[in-house]
């Protein structure tokens, strides 16, 4: 199987896409880059997922937009209505405030409001993420309210094979699908499936198998728990490593299963804590596996705060393999079972 | 001046005129029954508007409406008595009951849905349009929005986006006069909202937002150019809301006499009959025979929508997703 980086399948997936299925297009600031300049066009996108895509697919597909995110998502949206299977893309997940009321009230709601005589199959694709120094506006992620959001499905590929077979499966999918593509982990590199490869919404990937422990963990966080996995099992301790892949729909079987399984819990989301991804997990075990619960549930999230600027501080602020091993500890800690 | 349009096509938009004005009206006294849940905003005084853009569309083109769009649905082809079903909540709505006044929509109609967000729609417009752009058909999508709509930001950025990307589209202003309780002379910094529009680099004009001729002229125009690939356009309708904001709205920002006169002075209906029987393009009696049997339809679509059965409670979760 080939290896490439989260970035090339992000390209794979989308170039097979736009192959597949003319009615779709990609429209967002810089997608093709250099409109109207004076210099280079095709410039192949801020993090450089489109590459050659403005010479094969052409301008009327590859539409470099003003920076107006409400216009960017609605225009994707309305196009969606009429035909086309547009992908919108916000730069940063931050700007999602931006052009919250063409997600919110607009899009997600069209099929239930108008009583199911339409649907909208738009996606929105976002660079999410802290690690980059970014600062306040620019290393957030947003997955939290966007699942709080009835009508929209959300995506948090954690592995270059995540994102590309929920890239595929999003595209084709009838419903408004936003995907939040970890910025830190464009270099991260992968087996992937050669060809179209589509994964399903809803069923999460079980990255390790243990006995110990359940860690539940989200987009870059599996990456951070699977360090965190290898150092315990010098120890004897090991765990059951969930990898959501989408968080709506959420797989609860395979959580509860596995929690049925190891009797603990960990739930790892570099999100704020409050009313998050981490918290919506955690209470999925507190009601529905409560009688499989050993110890108390922990949770590894950043701290309510905006993601600082010093690297120090954002590395105090991003939870690392240390903090998810010191959990991990924590729910085995006097344990007689 | 020669007959601008037939006879039948006349008399087919002094349907959808009066349909629109005895539907507003028989809301206005059935609303404080407490029969129809919710808020409604009717479109009274505004009709020429509505009728004179969307007579001048085809089937498959499409609109996109406000808070205020009972209008632009029945102007747009929407059948009077699943409408009705919807604005009282009942099953046989045409969103099943899940929409509402606010919500109401037919996309076989081309009708893609009343907006209850101010400066919802001008972008979802615009994107209807790139589809067709993109698809390679003739159509055209036109957006509605009042005077308040204009100040925000979405539909802002719709327009400059629909000129970047020269699309197929129409941005329609009914100026009213007030966004809710505010006067649009106070809210619309720049006091020619058409110059406003047309600084985004497109056609705008301003026209007699109660005159169903001027609008159709004036639209038809704008849709030949969009249709022939020349982009969006603007087109401001000065008129009148003939009740409140809200139906309950005490209006007491209007003066006293407010309404009054201009019943007297800007009521479309009444210039566009005196119009076409004094051109002698149709008959007084031909325009009052569909007046009754226009009132006869509402009344059968307000009997109907009481008895009419409540959505079934297994719709609450149907209908959220395609699949999940």
């Amino acid at each position: 199987m080939p290896v490439m980086s989260y970035r090339e399948a992000l390209t794979d997936a989308y170039r097979l896409a736009m192959r597949k299925d003319p009615r779709v297009c990609i429209l967002g600031e810089d997608v093709a880059g250099g409109a109207g300049a004076s210099g280079q066009r095709n410039i192949g996108g801020i993090f450089g997922p489109w590459p050659d895509f403005l010479p094969e697919f052409g301008e009327q597909r590859m539409i470099d937009t003003p920076i107006s995110e409400s216009a960017i998502v609605g225009t994707a949206v309305g196009a969606a209505l009429c035909g086309l299977r547009p992908v919108a893309e916000i730069m940063f997940s931050d700007f999602l405030g931006l052009c919250l009321d063409q997600i919110w009230n607009q899009a997600a709601k069209f099929r239930y409001m108008f009583g199911g005589q339409t649907h909208c199959p738009v996606v929105i694709r976002v660079n999410t993420g802290a690690g980059m120094s970014a600062g306040s506006q620019h290393s957030q992620t947003g997955y939290g309210m966007m699942t709080n959001i009835p009508g929209l499905k959300v995506v948090v590929p954690a592995s270059a094979a995540d994102v590309k077979g929920l890239v595929m499966t999003a595209i084709d999918d009838p419903d408004p699908v936003i995907i939040f593509d970890h910025k830190a982990l464009f270099t991260d590199k992968g087996e992937v499936p050669e060809g179209e490869f589509y994964l399903p919404f809803g069923e999460a990937e079980l990255v390790r198998e243990g006995d110990d422990c359940t860690i539940v963990a989200i987009s870059r966080m599996v990456k951070f728990s699977q360090k965190a996995a290898d150092a315990l099992e010098k120890d004897g301790i090991t765990v059951d490593l969930v990898n959501p892949r989408t968080l709506s729909p959420l797989d609860e079987e395979t959580i509860l299963e596995s929690v049925e399984h190891t009797g603990r819990l960990v739930v790892v989301d570099e999100s704020n804590p409050r009313c998050s991804a981490a918290t919506d997990i955690a209470a999925l075990v507190a009601s529905k596996g409560f009688a499989s619960l050993k110890a108390p549930i922990e949770l590894v999230t950043a701290p309510h705060t905006p993601p600082p600027f010093a690297p120090n501080l954002e590395r105090a602020y991003l939870p690392g393999p240390k903090d998810i091993e010191a959990a991990v500890r924590r729910t085995l800690k006097g344990r007689t079972t | 001046m020669s007959q601008p349009l037939s006879a039948e096509q006349l008399l087919g938009a002094w349907r959808r005129m009066v349909t629109i004005r005895e539907f507003e009206e028989r809301l206005h006294r059935e609303m404080p029954k407490g029969m129809i849940p919710g808020f409604t905003h009717l479109y009274s005084g505004q009709e020429a508007v509505a009728v004179g853009v969307c007579d001048t569309l085809e089937l498959d083109d499409v609109i996109v409406s406000t808070h205020r769009g009972h209008g632009h649905c029945l102007a747009k082809g929407c059948e009077v008595k699943p409408m009705m079903q919807e604005i009282y909540g009942r099953a046989g709505g045409l969103c099943g009951g899940k929409g509402g006044s606010m919500h109401i929509a037919d996309f076989s109609k081309g009708m893609l849905g009343a907006n209850g967000i101010v400066g919802g729609g001008p972008p979802l417009a615009t994107g209807a349009a790139l589809a067709f752009r993109n698809l390679g058909n003739r159509r055209v999508s036109v957006s509605f929005g009042g005077d308040g709509s204009s100040n925000q930001g979405t539909v802002l950025e719709a327009m400059n986006m629909a000129v970047v990307l020269k699309v197929p589209t129409l941005f329609v202003y009914e100026n009213n006069g007030y966004s809710e309780n505010t006067a649009a002379e106070y809210a619309i910094g720049a006091k020619d909202l058409a110059e406003r529009c047309a600084a985004f680099g497109m056609p705008a004009e301003t026209g007699d937002g109660t005159d169903f001729f001027d609008v159709y002229e004036r639209t038809q125009r704008a849709v030949e150019r969009a249709r022939n690939g020349e982009g969006p356009s603007s087109l401001v309708f000065t008129c009148t809301r003939f009740f409140g904001h809200f139906e309950g709205d005490p209006q007491k920002y209007r003066a006293a006499d407010e309404v009054e006169t201009f019943r007297q002075t800007m009521d479309c209906l009444r210039k566009f009959r005196e119009r076409v029987t004094a051109e002698g393009w149709l008959e007084e009696s031909a325009l009052q025979q569909v007046h009754e049997e226009v009132l006869a339809l509402i009344e059968e679509a307000v009997e109907e929508a009481m008895a009419a059965p409540l959505p079934d409670l297994s719709t609450l979760t149907t209908d959220v997703y395609t699949s999940y």
